[in-house]
């Protein structure tokens, strides 16, 4: 008897996990969030560089913001005469930036001003990085939590 | 065999995670659900951000010249037509009508005015970056007001000419087009300045969430179980938080959600021409009529062209949705129902690719999110 109680139990507390593990499952879908260590401003490398994002104030949503990136090559080098295209979106979602933002100011030792960045909702965005300097090409991407 | 003790423990064990699946199901939020609801609420707006382009925007004269101009119907070629013919006040201004009706009949639905001031794009295709430019284009718009800044310019000499003086400085002589034209930019600035203090009232939902997030307390007083779970939905299963998201319920963009052609009128391309539209708006934030100075980001960072902007439509607050049906840019669907019941099915759009997939969410649940869009129900106020 005891061991039909214990048995019900065992199969009645699987039922439920499992039944939470797929709630939650169905909260997220399409492509695999990273884990939260992937996340943040940087510093994030690539090949060959390092970039990091130094926003003047907190990411938010909805806003049209500055955000200033410096990039150090392998050696800790500031990366200086990079050309830098922007390129992002949500992959959970499938739509790009709601705006094209680009670098407006090379401000010196590996920084750049990148104007007109808007993030339109909550959630994961890429915010990607093409960096093409005399050493070579590179793609860093971040990944951000909004 | 199990001890007496692992039989109590299996017992603790079960229930505790039944009562931690129940708990996501029913009636509490987690920190992250917490966080999107505070992100909801009317009191996380942020202040009227400025308008650079119109330095008189927050010049209260221009305000109360700019609400009498509102309201008056000579503003238009047969003396009938005012603003408010279509922003009614008593209907959260706007009209409750599927296309606007002025001097004729437009080819859109008629958007309320609160909160419009947080906008970038005005128009449901964006087609104008300020409210000044924006209350300019009804004005000499053949179906709407159907009457020429000429006529305006000598209306305001006429009978405004102290008010607008007092704000704007000496009325010029209308001699000539650039005068008359400096004259019907000011009527829009003044107008400007008065739309931008119709602000939404607090709801029924902005109450439950206030005092959820500042006491801790859930009001069961001011939101029923079914509401309550239209929430949820509206934040989790539904999606909608994907485009109706921060306090106005809307994340100030343009979107293809496959909205059906509107029978009788051509295929609207929405914001596919409404960015041609800004970028060669006589008015726009860089003609020599804004005070911008030349710094316009909204226009320099705008996306352009690109598949995504075919047939995409402004996204509209949320907020007093219930009392403004017919819905969507040119009133296509009648009820908050067949809304939600668009949305449930996606269908593919008339012309480029909607944003939409299929909810999938059944009778019970759409009703869910009926009743809580009905919570949003504040009402606004120009005071």
């Amino acid at each position: 008897m005891k061991r039909l109680i214990v048995t019900l139990l065992l199969a009645a507390t699987a039922v439920a996990t499992s039944g939470c593990a797929t709630l939650m499952t169905m909260i997220g879908k399409g492509p695999t969030k990273p884990a939260a260590s992937e996340f943040g401003l940087g510093p994030r490398t690539g090949s060959l560089y390092t970039a990091t994002l130094e926003p003047a104030q907190p990411l938010r949503k909805r806003k049209l913001q500055t955000v200033q990136v410096r990039i150090v090559d392998a050696s800790g080098k500031p990366v200086d005469d990079a050309a830098i295209t922007i390129d992002g979106g949500m992959p959970q979602h499938g739509h790009g930036l709601p705006t094209r933002p680009r670098v407006t100011r090379n401000l010196g030792a590996g920084v750049y001003e990148i104007e007109g960045v808007r993030f339109s909702m909550g959630g994961w965005w890429e915010f990607k990085l093409a960096i093409s300097a005399p050493a070579g090409s590179d793609r860093v991407t971040f990944n951000l939590a909004l | 065999m199990p001890s007496r003790f692992t039989t109590a423990w299996l017992v603790a064990a079960s229930v505790y995670v039944l009562a931690a699946c129940s708990a996501v199901r029913a009636d509490r939020w987690t920190p992250a659900q917490l966080d999107e609801l505070r992100g909801l609420w009317l009191g996380s707006l942020e202040p009227l951000p400025p308008d650079p382009t119109n330095r008189f925007a927050d010049d209260p004269r221009a305000a109360a010249l700019g609400r009498s101009l509102f309201f008056d119907p000579r503003l238009s070629a047969n003396g009938r037509v005012s603003c408010a013919t279509c922003h009614q006040p008593e209907l959260g201004f706007q009209d409750g009508v599927p296309l606007g009706r002025g001097a004729g009949t437009t080819a859109r639905r008629t958007m309320p005015v609160a909160g419009s001031a947080y906008s970038p794009f005005l128009f449901w295709d964006g087609r104008k970056d300020s409210l000044w430019a924006q209350a300019l284009g009804p004005l000499e718009s053949p179906v709407e007001h159907g009457g020429t800044r000429d006529l305006y310019a000598g209306l305001v000499a006429q009978q405004y000419r102290p008010d607008y003086e007092q704000v704007f400085g000496p009325l010029p002589a209308l001699g000539d087009r650039a005068a008359i034209t400096q004259v019907f930019v000011n009527i829009g600035k003044a107008i400007a300045a008065y739309e931008r203090r119709v602000r939404h009232k607090p709801s029924r939902f902005d109450a439950y969430v206030e005092a959820l997030v500042t006491t801790g307390r859930e009001r069961r007083d001011v939101m029923t179980e079914d509401e309550i779970a239209g929430a949820r939905l509206f934040i989790g299963k539904g999606n909608c938080t994907q485009c109706h998201n921060g306090p106005l319920f809307t994340n100030q963009e343009f979107h293809n959600t496959g909205v059906p052609a509107a029978a009788s009128l051509p295929l609207d391309r929405g914001r596919a021409a409404g960015t041609h539209g800004v970028a060669a708006d006589e008015f726009n934030c860089r003609s020599r009529w804004s005070d911008a100075g030349g710094k316009c980001a909204e226009l320099d960072y705008m996306v352009k062209s690109g598949h995504e902007l075919e047939r995409a439509f402004k996204v509209p607050s949320l907020r007093d949705v219930a009392e403004r049906a017919p819905y969507m840019h040119a009133g296509q669907l009648a009820t908050l129902a067949g809304v939600l019941a668009h949305y449930n099915r996606a269908p593919a759009a008339p012309a480029g690719h909607t944003e939409l997939k299929p909810l999938r969410l059944n009778q019970r649940e759409l009703l869910q999110l009926e009743a809580f869009l009905r919570t949003l129900s504040g009402g606004t106020t120009d005071r």
